[in-house]
């Protein structure tokens, strides 16, 4: 009889600590779940982490990490024990001004019901925490939870499944048009030790719904932070789903998040995705257009200095006919960053009268910075109208010369020209107390 | 206020200006004509300091200083004003967001205090009556979709916003048609005074019928070959730059 920790090591010569570890961890909290390991979620975790042993962490040689090596996050220590002193007088320090709405905090993935605050009233918007959830309604995790984002070849989505123990799950019923936005905060408190967190997050919003979600990740503190999220969104009839994710971690942290989008018919999807800063950035955005005349927009911005690297997986599956999608994704890079941008586009063989387009846009102010853009169109239906374009250039020498003979200092020209490049992405920012919050972030880091 | 003596300047290597001399006093307007490639609007990208000319020699004096030696954002901060030929369009900056900043950055190098946003939008309607241009031009992203009238026009009510001592006006006329060069013109009349002067560099005599000249000077071959009165320009309309030529050949 071998032990499921030995069988590890056999599996796989490439074994490493952070694996060891994640093991050792499933297996202490199975331990601790008494009644619960019989439970439909349970089923699912179990056969998650079967899949994350037998798939591994992906290195280099996988086409779709080519440009993204995690192999200095392997072989980190992480403690998993969560625990923190965070509270409100570090919040103080963190706070995001005038923010309205539902806002729930979430401090090294843990909920934290004395921060947060949900006002929405429970007829227009249903807020639990992925715990809470397991026990209270669990038919609704049992119809949704793990059906859309792929646990069975992705490793950080399996991994992330293993561990699915809190985040959140919204539920938005048929018709509601819920007035306040949701705002997620995850705050990764890393000041005495490297911290790991995986939340996990469900979001239904029925039929006629409209809400508006943002996820806002920080990481404070020294030591390392490796947050491994995913979000499930699964956007009915008609409904209507508007979806920021805001990111300003630190230098030795490490992101890797996947949102996983399911549109039914008639239905609206709204994603930006800024990158403000994070060691290393992994975002997977994945819509399946699972029915007609459904319309899904992406926009995203980065901005990586120093050695950071911030990588953009996107994929629309255009499953169904007569679908619109657009994507705008623009980064600026200074220093020694890198950046990727991998753009697949499907379009199924049923999939006529399908509109897809994708731009990706560049500036790279350092010759030691790297940009790397991918678009991947992959279509099997001739009626259909599809582009790409990708660009990658320095600041225009015309318009800085033509701000400077106007007064303008050459630094103050460079700042307005790199954030009116971004403004096109910015205005699509519909929730104002996040967006005001992102412009400042946004002007600080171009005057860096 | 401005001397230019035996200015040279090249790009890629290439000479292009091969020694200019020019002097403008405070209150007078200079017209610089000369056929295509002559230098003319070389000598208006050096005067604002466009980095891809290098200057070869000579010097060029601005009211006592250097002014070869200064970066563009200084150049316009002592009162040098070039109304380029071809505007920028700047997608994502507002006309307002940028004139604004403009000339609170050339206050504050002058030592004055910034306007405030009343101030400033007070200001700019009081301009733009002068030029002619609708405020909802000055609301959208900066030259952007403009017809070539309107960047033109844009052009000169920057100019009145600024207030530079020294305006060049490169090519302004070019692709005008008769009424938006009159508007531009009226602007720049309007903008006239004892204290400031104009550079207007054109390759036709028409914008001359409107903003009238005090000297004529002939660019040709990177050397003014004449410089005459208004008149001038009257001849080089009627006769072509021909005679010119000949006579350059000829001394040469």
């Amino acid at each position: 009889m071998v032990d499921n920790f030995t069988k590890t090591l056999m599996s796989n010569t490439l074994n490493n600590d952070l694996k060891e570890q994640l093991v050792a961890n499933f297996q202490a909290t199975e331990g601790r779940l008494n009644g619960e390991t019989k439970s439909a979620v349970h089923q699912t975790r179990r056969a998650a982490m079967q899949n994350f042993e037998t798939l591994g962490f992906p290195t280099i040689k996988h086409e779709e990490w080519k440009y993204s090596n995690v192999s200095n996050l392997v072989k980190q220590a992480f403690d998993f024990s969560v625990k923190t002193e965070f509270g409100e007088n570090e919040l103080a320090t963190l706070s995001i001004p005038n923010l309205e709405g539902n806002v729930l905090y979430f401090i090294n993935g843990i909920y934290n019901p004395e921060l947060s605050n949900i006002v929405s009233p429970e007829s227009q918007l249903q807020i639990l925490n992925f715990g809470k959830a397991v026990k209270e309604n669990p038919t609704l995790l049992e119809t949704y939870f793990a059906q859309y984002a792929n646990y069975q070849n992705e490793a950080f989505t399996a991994l992330n499944t293993a561990f699915a123990h809190d985040g959140v799950v919204i539920n938005v019923p048929a018709g509601k048009v819920v007035e306040q936005p949701i705002i997620l905060r995850f705050i990764t408190d890393a000041r005495s030790i490297n911290v790991a967190s995986q939340p996990r997050n469900l979001v239904v919003v029925g039929k006629n719904a409209e809400v508006k979600i943002a996820e806002a990740f920080r990481t404070m503190g020294e030591n390392g932070a490796f947050t491994n999220t995913v979000t499930e969104i699964v956007v009915e009839e008609n409904a209507n789903v508007q979806y920021y994710k805001v990111q300003n971690d630190t230098e030795k942290s490490y992101h890797i998040g996947t949102t996983q989008v399911c549109q039914k018919q008639n239905s609206h999807f709204y994603a930006v995705t800024v990158t403000i800063n994070g060691g290393f950035v992994r975002n997977n955005l994945n819509i399946v257009l699972d029915g007609q005349n459904c319309e899904a927009f992406m926009y995203g911005l980065y901005f990586p200095n120093g050695k950071q690297h911030v990588d953009n997986h996107t994929l629309v599956d255009h499953a169904q006919p007569n679908s619109y999608s657009n994507e705008l994704y623009k980064g600026i890079l200074k220093d020694k960053s890198t950046g990727v941008f991998n753009g697949k586009i499907f379009v199924r063989d049923g999939a006529s009268k399908t509109n897809a387009y994708q731009s990706c846009r560049n500036v790279v102010l350092s010759d030691e910075a790297t940009m790397n853009t991918k678009p991947q169109l992959e279509i099997y239906n001739d009626d259909v109208k599809c582009s790409h374009g990708t660009t990658t250039g320095k600041l225009n020498d015309e318009a800085l010369f033509y701000m400077r003979s106007r007064g303008i200092p050459k630094a103050e020209a460079q700042t307005l020209l790199m954030y009116a490049f971004c403004e096109d992405v910015i205005s699509q920012i519909k929730i104002d107390s996040i967006k005001e919050y992102l412009e400042g972030l946004i002007a600080e880091k171009l005057a860096q | 206020m401005l001397t230019i003596t035996d200015l040279q300047a090249s790009v890629d290597d290439k000479a292009i200006l091969k020694g200019i001399n020019l002097e403008i006093k405070a209150g007078e307007v200079h017209a610089i004509m000369g056929p295509n490639g002559s230098g003319k609007s070389t000598l208006a990208s050096v005067l604002a300091g466009r980095e891809e000319y290098e200057v070869t020699g000579g010097s060029v004096d601005f009211d006592g200083e250097d002014l070869l030696e200064m970066s563009p954002e200084e150049r316009a901060a002592v009162g040098i004003f070039l109304a380029f030929q071809y505007p920028v369009e700047i997608p994502g900056v507002t006309t307002i967001n940028f004139l604004k900043t403009a000339l609170n950055e050339i206050r504050k190098s002058r030592g004055e205090e910034p306007l405030d946003a009343a101030q400033f939008l007070k200001l700019m309607r009081e301009k733009a009556k002068l030029v002619n241009i609708d405020d909802s031009l000055l609301k959208r992203s900066l030259n952007e979709g403009f017809s070539g009238g309107e960047k033109k026009r844009n052009e000169i009510f920057q100019m009145a916003m600024l207030e530079p001592k020294l305006a060049i006006l490169d090519e302004t006329d070019s692709g005008l048609d008769i009424d938006a060069l009159r508007i531009v013109a009226e602007g720049v009349n309007k903008l006239r005074s004892p204290e400031n002067a104009v550079i207007v560099v054109t390759h036709y005599q028409r914008l001359l019928d409107y903003i009238v000249p005090d000297y004529v000077h002939v660019l040709y071959k990177g050397r003014i070959v004449k410089s005459g009165p208004k008149e001038l320009a009257l001849e080089l309309e009627e006769k072509g730059y021909d005679w010119i030529k000949a006579e350059v050949a000829a001394t040469m």
